[in-house]
């Protein structure tokens, strides 16, 4: 076993991928010669000279339009969004082009891209640059929405993602970039769509992707105390969904809360709820509670930002209300 | 002119049946060959299909109606440019005097009102206590389903949730409290109506029972030949699995063998005649879905056994999703009936009507035996002929099994 | 240097001849369309090509083997001759299973990429960054290919399209960007929608050289589309041909094109690049008057061919309602 943070998995991933392949390249601002605003690419610029890491200008909405002509023509791009906030100018070129050709194209046109960033809160970064995409993203069909939280998942399925031959959002974190995980010391490429079930439990089911895979381990931690037995599932894929691994848990422990950083409405813990409430309803024991980030535009303030975000602690009244206590 | 539809008859024997369901509503526009109803048959559902176009002006004997009799109106048709103004006057012309039963309506017994409550034993601080039975119950999915699944009733349990809700705890404590007291079902028993096979299968059994004299002949076959046989024709197959043979098949074409070779036990009583069969038809009973029915393999006598096997396996296939042709399980010679696979060492059939034999096979075990005078260890399957004695005399059914013996302790004949 | 001249090179007899053929069937094809669109056989947009011939007949010539093309929505003359029968594309327009995207994409959405056709696409603009793309990869692996990306003058308003560029140029990616001015960007005239109107000048902030031609003459077009291909493929980077050309019909069918006077549409009618490559041919005696015969009688037969198949094939399966969500 050995140690490693997840910016490091992230990095070991693409290098042996761009070594096993050589149609794999990287393209995105500061990537090369700054080796990566957030150092994700250190180090790629020299192995791979400047034909395979590219620094783009800032043009998002025209280099993920090139890209995703690149991925038409044969190549595998990786391209990096300094954040997925400012992935939003090129929406269209993802939705319009990357997602929906090879269905409008009757299966002749295919996408192999993997779109890649940070995604989400950060430190007081205020409300432009804070935004959670993962709702807005899982919504369109013809993409596959991967967000991991450990090291080695990070690494397996940013591996499967530069392989799978449809376009990819690799949702990463900020936050998570720094923290170290136990990993083995080969890791395997990781099945896109197959859940994690990090703790096993009978008494309620909290479900989480990213960061708040953490805050759900702690939250478990506490209301172990209280002889809560929690279940946590870190969805790793949020699309395609592993339903089946969720709909088990749920058959098992008769309660769920869902945990997502971004906003209610419209959002995956709304979604998930609503398929299990069809799926199981003769199982639920209680309503399906759905922990969220406030519907507000993230604030500046410190305390202000603290409450607008998910934490342990509204984690653990949540699964307290649906245990009844 | 309007156009009578009428309850056809499906197979000879039918002289009534459940007209099941109809395809086409009234009003609706059919044209020749379209399927207009499903009718229950004597053993099978089949599908009524328009001989005439036009459009159902009305419909006189609805869903589920049974004993229909054959012949009678069920429906009229229209032609698209007619008035259905004399209507009434032609019905009333050509409706013969029906009897329909109406449905059977599970009704639940008369019993004197008992207290739903009385399944949950002395109250605890969970229950009774001023519920009021006209308030809405609340309780979560998961209660609902425990509560059904134990037979607890909601409403005498305390919800400890939101708005009284009951939750899965409230019921799991009910169900403690009650644990160590018998609880007793307020309904004594449930009704499952009788549907067309299982009133056929009554009726002819219990009619041969009461009207053919049956006498029973039984032997043992030595089945290591057949075994060794089967294991070697199989593993010739190879990959192909669906080709592999079963015991039941050697049994089939054995008897087919011994039924050609006595010819007298392929036969029927009637009154004035013996009627002796000029073909081999064995019937052969397959367990299905709420009964039995018996598909026949035509011309056993002249079929190889792997043709026998394939044609099996396909009747016993459509016989279990109830789609057999009425030719394909309507008459036969001879039948045989082996609950060899459900372990029963040996029984004695009924004979089928009008058939004269029905051979019953049990399971082959090893068993212990005498062969020139030492104990040996050989495999056994115990065969029994029920007979009717009008056609059949006990010397033919032992010459009839005589030769099944032969066949079957020593398969190699069977392929001369 | 930096020198084009728009006479240099004139296509062959048989060449004219062959063009005739192409330019006449994509007209009757394109009309038939329009007549199938009345009828209600062809549902949603449909953009028709039809004045416009030249252009894609220029560059057709001066294509060669393993160089990609796309477009926007007005592409049903380039998958056409990207080499996809037409009946197939009639079939895709009816929404028909046997339809070159199975139905699944209609007018806007066909492709061909064994013929190195990359669609159809229904956004404005969004092409020119993925043709860019097509481009960027045959440099990556070291073909000597070019992509031919075509876009409308309303599309040069598109901010995407100078980002593009902006890496076309700095990279030097082998893409010929051609500006189909057909001097309408659906309603709006090119003076009303852009301020500086010489389009072929649109690459200067970005060192990108331009040349404009008249797009209803084949010749002139022939020979911007080989000295682009030539520029291209040398290596030397992007360029930009800017063909001016004219739309006799509206910018789709739902257009009744208010915005343009009926004399000004019969002015180019009078310039109909089909009846003036029918008349080179005349005028030369590249062909007999029997051979153009035989010619348009074929063409004929062949949309007759195309009109009874798109309305005789069956509808897609509802089975293929989900699938190719993924690969």
């Amino acid at each position: 076993m050995a140690e490693i943070t997840v910016r490091e998995a992230l990095q070991l991933a693409m290098k042996e991928e761009m070594q096993r392949d050589e149609r794999v390249f990287i393209l995105g601002e500061e990537v090369a010669e700054y080796q990566g605003a957030y150092k994700i690419t250190q180090g790629l610029l020299q192995e791979f000279g400047p034909k395979r890491v590219i620094d783009t200008p800032i043009s998002e909405h025209g280099f993920t339009g090139l890209a995703i002509g690149a991925a038409f023509g044969g190549l595998r791009p990786i391209v990096e969004f300094m954040t997925f906030n400012f992935a939003m100018q090129a929406f269209d070129q993802i939705v319009n082009s990357a997602a929906k050709t090879n269905y409008m194209s009757g299966g002749q046109l295919g996408c192999p891209i993997v779109f890649r960033g940070p995604n989400g809160a950060a430190a007081r970064v205020a409300a432009q640059h804070s935004q959670n995409f993962a709702a807005l993203y899982s919504h369109i069909p013809g993409l596959k929405v991967i967000a991991p939280y450990s090291a080695e998942d990070a690494k397996g399925l940013l591996i499967s993602a530069i392989r799978d031959d449809n376009p990819v959002i690799f949702l990463e974190n900020e936050i998570m970039y720094g923290r170290s995980f136990e990993v083995p010391d080969v890791i395997e490429p990781l099945p896109i769509g197959k859940a994690r079930i990090v703790k096993e439990g009978d008494d309620i089911t909290i479900l989480a992707f990213s960061l708040q895979v953490g805050m759900a381990i702690e939250a478990a931690k506490i209301l172990a105390e209280e002889n809560i037995d929690a279940e946590i599932i870190d969805l790793r894929t949020i699309k395609p969904l592993d339903i089946e691994a969720i709909l088990e848990s749920v058959r098992k422990t008769n309660r769920l809360v869902c945990v997502e950083e971004g906003w209610f409405f419209a959002g995956i813990g709304a979604t998930i709820s609503s398929i299990v409430i069809r799926e199981a309803f003769d199982y639920l024991d209680a309503v399906p509670e759905v922990v969220s980030g406030k519907e507000v535009p993230l604030p500046y303030a410190e305390n202000l930002e603290k409450m607008s975000l998910p934490t342990v602690e509204e984690i653990v009244a949540a699964a307290k209300r649906a245990c009844y206590r | 002119m309007p156009i009578k539809i009428l309850m056809p008859a499906l197979s000879p024997t039918m002289t009534e049946g459940n007209l099941a369901k109809w395809v086409k509503k009234e009003g609706e526009k059919i044209s020749a060959g379209e399927v207009i109803a499903e009718v229950e048959t004597d053993k099978a559902t089949m599908e009524v299909e328009a001989v005439d176009e036009g459009i159902i002006a009305k419909i006189l004997i609805p869903e589920g109606t049974e004993g229909v009799e054959i012949n009678s109106l069920i429906a009229v048709l229209v032609e698209e440019d007619e008035q259905d103004a004399d209507l009434d006057a032609f019905i009333a012309k050509f409706s013969t005097s029906q009897k329909p039963v109406e449905k059977i309506v599970e009704e639940k017994t008369e019993e004197p009102d008992k207290m739903k409550p009385a399944s949950i034993s002395a109250p605890t601080s969970t229950s009774v206590q001023g519920v009021s039975t006209n308030k809405r119950i609340f309780a979560s999915p998961l209660a609902k389903r425990i509560a059904a699944l134990e037979g607890i009733s909601l409403s005498n349990i305390m919800g400890s949730g939101p708005h009284g809700r009951i939750i899965k705890n409230d019921v799991l404590s009910a169900a403690k409290n009650s644990k160590g007291t018998i609880r007793r079902d307020n309904e004594e028993y449930r009704l499952v109506s009788n549907n067309n096979m299982r009133k056929v299968i009554a009726k002819r059994l219990l009619e041969s029972k009461l009207t053919v004299p049956h006498f029973y002949l039984s032997i043992e076959c030595v089945m290591d030949s057949v075994l060794n046989a089967r294991a070697q024709i199989n593993s010739s197959f190879n990959s192909d699995k669906d080709k592999r043979l079963s015991v039941n098949d050697f049994i089939i074409l054995a008897c087919a063998k011994a039924l050609k070779e006595v010819p007298t036990a392929n036969a029927s009583w009637t009154d004035s005649a013996i009627k002796l069969y000029n073909n081999v038809d064995i019937s052969v009973a397959v367990a299905i879905e709420g009964g039995l029915i018996t598909p026949i393999i035509k011309n056993a006598d002249q079929k190889d056994i792997v043709k026998i096997s394939t044609e099996m396996k396909d009747l016993a296939k459509r016989a279990r999703e109830n789609a057999l042709a009425p030719e394909e399980f309507q008459g036969g010679g001879f039948s045989i009936s082996n609950l060899g696979m459900y372990g029963i060492k040996s029984f004695s059939a009924i004979v089928n009507p009008p058939q004269g034999c029905i051979m019953a096979v049990g399971m082959s075990s090893k068993r212990p035996v005498v062969i020139d005078d030492k104990i040996e260890i050989r495999t056994i399957m115990d065969v029994t002929l029920s007979c009717d004695h009008r056609v059949v005399d006990g010397a033919v059914g032992a010459e009839f099994l005589a030769a099944f013996k032969k066949y079957i302790e020593a398969p190699i004949l069977m392929f001369v | 240097m930096f020198e084009f001249k728009p006479d240099k090179l004139k296509l062959s007899a048989l060449q004219y001849v062959k063009c005739y053929e192409q330019m006449l069937l994509i007209r009757r094809f394109e009309e038939k369309c329009s007549q199938f669109y009345g009828m209600g056989l062809i549902g949603g947009f449909c953009h028709l090509y039809i004045g416009q011939e030249a252009v894609i007949m220029g560059f057709e010539f001066a294509k060669q083997k393993g160089d990609s093309m796309i477009t926007s929505y007005r592409d049903h003359a380039h998958i056409i001759m990207s080499g996809i029968v037409p009946k197939f594309v009639m079939a895709e327009l009816t929404g028909r299973a046997s339809g070159c995207s199975k139905g699944k994409g209609g007018s806007m959405h066909m492709f061909n990429i064994p013929g190195k056709f990359y669609g159809g696409h229904g956004i404005v603009g969004a092409q020119v960054p993925i043709g860019t793309g097509l481009a960027f990869a045959e440099k990556y692996n070291d073909t000597r290919n070019v992509c031919y990306t075509f876009l409308g003058d309303g599309a040069v308003n598109q901010g995407q399209v100078y980002e593009a560029f902006n890496m076309a140029s700095l990279w030097k990616l082998p893409v010929v960007y051609i500006i189909e001015n057909n001097e309408y960007s659906m309603g709006t005239a090119v003076k009303r929608s852009t301020s500086m109107v010489e389009l072929y000048k649109k690459g200067e902030s970005f060192g990108i050289n331009g040349i404009q031609v008249n797009g209803m003459d084949v010749d002139a077009v022939y020979n911007a589309a080989v000295f682009a291909s030539d520029y291209a493929r040398s290596g030397a980077g992007p360029i930009i041909v800017e063909v001016k050309t004219y739309r006799f019909r509206g910018h789709s069918m739902s257009d009744p094109a208010k915005y343009r006077t009926k004399e000004e549409v019969e002015q180019y009618k009078g310039r109909d690049p089909l009846t003036d490559v029918r008349n080179i041919i005349t005028d030369n005696k590249y062909a007999s008057e029997e051979e153009l015969k035989t010619i348009e009688k074929k063409v004929k037969l062949k949309i007759a061919e195309v009109e009874e198949f798109a309305n005789s094939e069956p509808l897609p399966n509802e089975s293929e309602l989900f699938t190719d969500i993924y690969k």
